[in-house]
């Protein structure tokens, strides 16, 4: 009976995680971002301009940095733009009216962010390692991709955030205006030491930051901040920005809105 | 275990801000029975649906569906619905969305059976983004009836819909209402409710005016508008049983009626000259301010 109940509810799990990987699978504004920009700007940055350079280092850098942003990307658009235009949709409305859990929809997404990310990584592991010669131990290859995709919990809490509070086309423009200049500003794209230091300043204020600080840690390459440190901002984010997700539910519901006055009754 | 009602809604009202939706509504339904929820846009309709869905909160009054709160578990797997949104996502196919949805319940209704109940056999290879308006609705029908549910909600079904297609979507519905479910179904087609429901509720303003089987609901809101020009004035035909509402525009009389023939004969008896006589249905937002009158000023009505 329990074993029913619980090979029933893995189902449940199972089946949501699948769709959503193929909802966006099929979605081309989703998928060529996500999946592509990384692996094109890592080509283009870190392997056609890398290799013409004097080391291996831009390219082995930019290997971690651009494996956060490859991260980042489906994390935050599953979330936030997703989330936003599912509830405006009413979609969401519906499905809380079945017997679906809740967290089979939120873990959906999380799933399908690793799974992405993980592709993304991937790619951007071969492209370094036989297009730009990038040299690294095994060890080092696997602490990278482990460290890199454990990035899904503080991006995925951003992206929720976003999604909480914004509706439908609007969240696609947050998402985006959230993403590229974190990006940039978190040193994924270029090195943050050539930067300013008020911008530098910036950057510690930003997830992707430590997040590429962990990365870059693996392979010797971080700024000098104790891993601690990065953890601990990390950990104090995610749980402010799902508390900041949960009460921007708590307002606007789950898509109940589109039955407020003036709207069909 | 007997439920005397399936669902119920007792002395609900509910405001969104200083709009108020509902106001002191009771709404039973019944085992068996299809309820249609008669109402104009605005009249409170899909708040009351929202309400026993649990996808809305109580604010005040109770609402109970199987005896339980609308929200619990329990009442989720034994209840469908469909809901007045825009749809599921259009990159994912017929049958994947029936798939998941089955995938809810404890005991789904077979997919085959549910693409032949919603008539949507052999779309289920087609993603919903190319579906017709029509078809898509029949997809949110399908999704629906996945759960084997007892108790069904449909919100405004058919709006947005040409008539052809309304019509083939009220087979479908007719085919299930066969099959001895519960269903609560809301509209402001006061045709579609005569077609498919055993009994109506109509709100209006938030407020329940009236309740009964379709036959009865029909001879009540069936008011005529009857014109014509004759020195009869308006004060005088005010009295007239049946008359809802009276006035002069130009040269005419105009007057609302539930009860044309009545009138008719009153206004010859004392205007033998009068002429340009018209009588023409009135519509139904015409229909539902009748039935406002008469439940402000209570008269029995056969």
């Amino acid at each position: 009976m329990t074993a029913a109940r619980r090979a029933h509810r893995a189902r449940i799990y199972a089946l949501e995680a699948w769709y959503q990987f193929l909802m966006v699978l099929r979605e081309p504004a989703f998928a060529i971002p996500t999946l592509l920009f990384p692996l094109i700007f890592y080509l283009f940055f870190g392997v056609v301009l890398g290799a013409g350079s004097f080391s291996v280092a831009a390219p082995t850098y930019m290997l971690a940095t651009y494996s956060v942003f490859g991260v980042m990307g489906p994390s935050l658009f599953g979330f936030g733009a997703g989330l936003a235009m599912e509830r405006d949709s009413g979609v969401l409305l519906l499905k809380r009216t079945t017997p679906m859990p809740a967290a089979a929809y939120l873990l959906a997404k999380v799933a399908m962010a690793i799974a992405f990310g993980a592709a993304v990584v991937l790619g951007i592991f071969l492209l370094g390692a036989h297009g730009a010669g990038v040299v690294l131990y095994r060890w080092q290859w696997f602490a990278l991709a482990g460290v890199v995709l454990a990035g899904v919990i503080p991006f995925c809490a951003l992206g929720l955030a976003v999604g909480a509070w914004s509706r439908g086309r609007a969240a696609v423009a947050i998402t985006n205006l959230v993403f590229l200049p974190m990006a940039m500003l978190s040193g994924l794209w270029i090195p943050i030491t050539i930067f300013p230091a008020a911008l530098q300043d910036v950057a510690n204020a930003l997830p992707a930051y430590h997040q590429a600080q962990l990365a870059l840690k693996i392979i010797d390459m971080d700024g000098g901040q104790t891993t601690l440190l990065h953890i601990s901002v990390l950990g104090v984010q995610s749980l402010a920005l799902l508390a900041v997700a949960a009460f921007g539910f708590r307002r606007a519901g789950t898509g109940a809105v589109s039955i407020r006055p003036g709207g069909t009754s | 275990m007997s439920e005397p009602d399936i669902a119920r809604l007792s002395g609900v009202t509910h405001r969104y801000g200083s709009v108020v939706a509902l106001e002191e509504v009771d709404l039973e339904v019944r085992r068996g029975e299809v309820l249609a929820v008669l109402g104009p846009n605005g009249a409170g309709k899909t708040t009351a649906i929202h309400l026993l869905l649990g996808s809305l909160p109580v604010q005040i009054g109770r609402a109970t569906v199987f005896g339980q709160r609308p929200d619990a578990p329990g009442v989720r797997a034994r209840r469908g619905a469909m809901l007045q949104i825009s749809g599921v996502p259009d990159t994912l196919t017929v049958g994947e969305h029936i798939d998941l949805f089955r995938a809810y319940y404890p005991a789904p209704v077979p997919a085959s059976d549910l693409l032949a109940m919603a008539g949507i056999e052999g779309l289920e290879g087609r993603r919903f983004g190319k579906l017709s308006g029509g078809q898509k609705q029949r997809v949110m029908f399908a999704l629906a009836l996945c759960g084997d549910p007892q108790l069904v909600f449909l919100d405004e079904p058919t709006a947005g819909l040409d008539v052809e297609v309304r019509r083939g979507l009220w087979e479908e519905i007719r085919r299930h209402r066969d099959s001895g479910r519960t269903t609560v179904l809301t509209t402001h087609y006061l045709e579609e409710a005569d077609a498919l429901a055993d009994r109506i509720v109509v709100l209006h303003r938030g407020r329940v005016i009236a309740e009964g089987a379709p036959s009865t609901i029909k001879s009540r809101t069936a008011a005529r508008r009857v014109r014509c020009v004759t020195r009869v004035t308006v004060d005088a035909v005010a009295s007239v049983p049946g008359v809802v509402r009276s006035e002069t525009r130009g040269q005419h009389l105009e007057v609302l009626t539930s009860r044309p023939e009545a009138l008719i004969r009153d206004l010859f008896d004392r205007d033998p000259d009068l002429h340009d006589l018209t009588v023409v249905g009135a519509g139904l937002e015409e229909a539902f301010l009748a039935l406002t009158r008469e439940s402000d000023e209570p008269e029995p009505v056969a």
